[in-house]
């Protein structure tokens, strides 16, 4: 899938509302070594149906949560090397500190609710990346 | 009644399938008996769907726990947890 351009995704949002005060975004990208194996690529499969719904589910829950303005989730599949982008989480709002805590809250749920699934590809062969018990201690924060 | 099953990551990679379309005995309306149900097909998938793996379930696109209804025309799908972001 295309890669994003960071920038023009930020002036996008930033320039769609004059009540914005606040713009924060979140970058991931592909890390060259991960359980000590070098990365050479990094697979990301993903259930298509599910995948809006679920990012939608996600975006929407942030706004009830919190007063901001507008949010974009953009999340790259397909085959990736170290380095490419994957993830871009944009929150906007009228003051940074529920634009911080919407954009937290998002990625924390997006790991562990939208499906997605990793493959690394190592000189030892692939393999499936394993979920992280950290992962849900971050989402387990958000609990209401 | 009918349901069409589908699977992703290691699990399709592990039933060799990605989807099917299977009619159900009438005792089976709960992700836990279909799991159960399932786990009868031979090794592999008695391995995947025992228990000992954490194997997620959605239904119509929503993701469920093990109690959840299946109603005829459910898409019903099965992965690992997921690994996104």
């Amino acid at each position: 899938m295309e890669d994003f351009e960071v920038g023009f995704e930020l002036n996008k949002m930033r320039l769609a509302n004059p009540s914005i005060g606040a713009l924060v975004s979140f970058v991931g990208q592909v890390r060259d070594v991960n359980e000590s194996d070098t990365v050479n690529t990094l697979t990301l499969e993903h259930y298509p149906d599910m995948t809006e719904k679920a990012l939608a589910a996600i975006e929407n829950e942030a706004k009830t949560r919190w007063d901001i303005i507008d949010s974009l989730i953009v999340h790259r599949i397909g085959t990736l090397k170290p380095q490419d982008q994957i993830v871009l989480v944009v929150v906007s709002g009228a003051h940074r500190s529920e634009a911080f805590k919407a954009c937290e809250f998002i990625m924390d749920y997006l790991k562990t609710s939208a499906p997605f699934w990793k493959k690394e590809a190592t000189n030892q062969g692939e393999h499936w990346v394993e979920a992280k018990l950290t992962d849900d201690a971050a989402r387990a924060r958000w609990k209401q | 009644m009918n349901i069409k099953i589908l699977y992703f990551a290691r699990i399709k990679e592990a039933v060799n399938y990605s989807t099917e379309e299977i009619t159900l005995p009438n005792d089976i309306f709960t992700v836990t008996a279909l799991k159960n149900y399932l786990s009868l097909r031979g090794d592999i998938w008695a391995d995947l769907f025992n228990g000992k793996q954490v194997v997620r379930a959605a239904i119509n696109h929503e993701l469920v726990d093990n109690l959840a209804n299946i109603k005829s025309g459910d898409e019903v799908a099965f992965f690992p947890p997921v690994t996104g972001g």
